[in-house]
């Protein structure tokens, strides 16, 4: 993995976590922006709707609705499979909490988050407060896959790409990053609850892409 | 450590590299006692795959001592174990229904996405098979890092000798499994494309199965030989038209399963072959599907199409007229090596399978490029090369009795 691969990863995220004020478009259907509405999510959708990117991504897990939702809530277990979040703080005596994100050319973000919706076993939706340097927002729901095969989660994110001259740059280059991001991070969340451990084909723990991302730091 | 490393088209090395560490809780530190070449390898070493790097170790037939675990292993310091080749967790949708070799865990996330488009899904990790499959560093080399090692890896007995039991890691169980999607009942005659290590461990398990007769196709007389001295017919493509010769033989009928042990490299000079080639050649992704071309017109009516050989790409000229029309079953797929080691390793202290006679050589590590280079040239004396890490340099022995010395 060269440095500038490790770069696009990262700008990846801060362009999934400059998403604005998308929470209305981050229910499970917007139903109005299809001209001969079906039964598919709205982001499978082959016309753009509206001025925001919308990505989705689900994956079944096998194991039950609320040991999902619990590993997710507790937001300090993100960083465990969100590749480009360092560390996730609780504000003090607020509801909210601090998210630090790999931004590109080893910068560092912080963005204070709040819930904008939790309901147990089945949704959890966060997007940053105002003011925060980057905005952002997501949504992650849990529903009961069919018979015995677990549970369903869905991470749907909106994003517009951050303003400024930088912003501009790396959303030309890097377009489809927030979404390969956001599958690639639920996917790991996938590994680690069903088996405890996110694959890795290292060989030695210098070549693991932890180890790599810390040594371009 | 010492491992074989692939460098370019027909160009692979023994060199020296970093020794693999326990990085994820369950993985297990294997030392190598022996190592296979698989014609699999050789779709590597041709470069017919795509997605191997240089410096990447290959070998995924591997057995050995566990020499270190995690603390998620539920292996122990000392034992003797082989490895299946498919890497799989043992804990998603698939592997509970033992579908191993469709593992969705053991492919990294990064890896997954140079497959997903070709294929719609991500391939599962295997040891040393290209990125495509994972990156994992493989087992032609002294030491190696065995992910999931509480799912995969059986002990294997004392009294049995590696040679005996090595091949459970993949063309055993591959041989089985392709007989067992022939679904063969005893009246039924089976046809077997390819007499290298796959298809005569297919002849094998067919007749084991019970098949009234199996025919074997190969144009090496050697190989053509060993199938026969397993029980079967044989058809050598360069002297006889295998169409019609297995029309005469299943007596006008068709062949009740066809199984295709041959895969995207099929030998021969049949004019879609050529055509296949120079596109392979030009590297379009072209799988050459002569054989399961072929197969599938002498397969009966309402037969069964069985494929182990391996295809990677995409095939042109490919009869959708006479599968749908005849109404053929297709069973495919890398083995599900999980679903069969302890069945085959019973079978083989019983005695009931012969996992032996087609070892032709035993090589050191040291000379493992010779090994790709005679498998590969030579195939029809070369019928399959074991590795060894602790021989000497330069003391190849050729044949299967090399039992007495066990480390
Ligand atoms: N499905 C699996 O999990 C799995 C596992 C192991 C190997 N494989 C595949 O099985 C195939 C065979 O493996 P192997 O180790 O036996 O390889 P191999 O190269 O030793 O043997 C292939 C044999 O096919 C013969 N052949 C070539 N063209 C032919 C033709 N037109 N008609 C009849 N025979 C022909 C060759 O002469 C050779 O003897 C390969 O494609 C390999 O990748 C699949
Ligand atoms: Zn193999
Ligand atoms: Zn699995």
């Amino acid at each position: 993995m060269n440095h500038n691969s490790t770069a696009k990863k990262a700008v990846g995220l801060a362009l999934t976590l400059g998403a604005v004020g998308v929470g209305a478009l981050l229910t499970a259907r917007a139903r109005a922006t299809k001209p001969s509405p079906d039964d598919a999510p709205d982001y499978t959708g082959r016309h753009a709707s509206g001025e925001m990117d919308v990505e989705g991504c689900t994956v079944t897990i096998g194991k039950p609705r609320q040991e999902l939702y619990d590993h997710w809530r507790d937001f300090q277990n993100l960083p465990k499979f969100m590749e480009n979040l360092l560390e996730v703080r609780p504000v003090e005596g607020q509801d909210k909490a601090n998210w630090r994100i790999r931004a590109p050319a080893g910068h560092m973000v912080d963005v204070v988050t709040e819930v904008a919706e939790d309901r147990k076993s089945e949704v959890i939706a966060w997007r940053s407060v105002e003011g925060s340097e980057i905005e952002t927002t997501g949504r992650v729901t849990f529903t009961d896959a069919p018979g015995s095969r677990g549970t369903r989660v869905s991470l749907i994110i909106g994003y517009k790409p951050p303003a400024g001259a930088m912003g501009r740059i790396f959303a030309k280059a890097f377009r489809r990053e927030p979404q390969i991001q956001s599958r690639h991070d639920l996917k790991r969340f996938k590994m680690l609850m069903e088996t405890g451990e996110i694959a890795t084909s290292a060989r030695t723990k210098d070549q693991t892409r932890k180890a790599k991302m810390e040594e371009e730091a | 450590m010492r491992a074989l490393t692939w460098q370019g088209h027909q160009d692979v090395r023994v060199e020296t590299v970093d020794d693999p560490e326990i990085i994820n809780p369950r993985d297990a530190i294997l030392k190598i006692t022996s190592t296979a070449i698989c014609g699999s390898d050789l779709h590597l070493y041709d470069g017919v795959i795509p997605g191997v790097l240089p410096g990447d170790i290959l070998g995924h037939e591997f057995m050995g001592e566990v020499v270190e675990t995690g603390p998620g292993s539920t292996l122990q310091k000392g034992q003797r174990v082989i490895v299946p080749f498919p890497i799989a967790c043992g804990q998603c949708f698939h592997c509970t229904i033992e579908q191993f070799s469709c593992c969705e865990n053991s492919n990294p996330v990064e890896k997954q996405d140079l497959t997903a488009p070709l294929y719609g899904h991500p391939l599962t990790g295997i040891f040393g098979y290209s990125h495509l499959a994972g990156g994992y560093s493989g087992g032609q080399a002294e030491y190696v890092r065995v992910p999931f090692s509480d799912v995969g890896p059986v002990v294997v007995p004392d009294h049995l000798t590696d040679d005996q039991v090595l091949f459970l890691t993949d063309i055993l169980p591959t041989g089985w499994q392709a007989a067992e999607y022939a679904e063969i009942g005893p009246d039924d005659t089976v046809a077997v494309w390819g007499c290298g290590p796959v298809g005569l461990f297919a002849v094998q398990s067919a007749i084991a199965m019970g098949a009234a007769k199996v025919i074997a196709i190969d144009h090496y007389p050697h190989r053509l030989e060993l199938a026969k001295k397993l029980g079967a017919e044989i058809v050598n493509f360069r002297e006889s038209n295998v169409l019609q010769a297995l029309m005469e033989m299943s007596g006008g009928l068709g062949v009740d399963a066809v199984i295709d042990a041959v895969g995207m490299e099929a030998h021969g000079f049949a004019a879609d072959n050529l055509a296949d080639a120079v596109k392979q050649k030009v590297g379009i992704g072209a799988d050459r599907a002569h054989v399961l071309r072929q197969a599938i017109l002498a397969c009966r009516k309402g037969g069964r199409v069985s494929i182990p050989g391996v295809y990677g790409g995409l095939a042109d000229k490919f009869p959708t007229g006479a599968l749908m029309e005849k109404a053929l079953k297709v069973r495919t797929g890398q083995t599900h090596v999980h679903k069969y080691t302890k069945m085959l390793l019973e079978k083989i202290e019983k005695g009931e399978l012969d996992t032996t006679f087609l070892i032709s050589h035993h090589l050191p590590l040291e000379d493992a490029a010779e090994g790709y280079r005679n498998f590969h040239d030579k195939q029809d004396e070369w019928t399959k090369v074991i590795l060894r890490p602790g021989m000497e340099r330069g003391t190849a022995r050729a044949g299967q009795a090399q039992e007495t010395q066990q480390a």
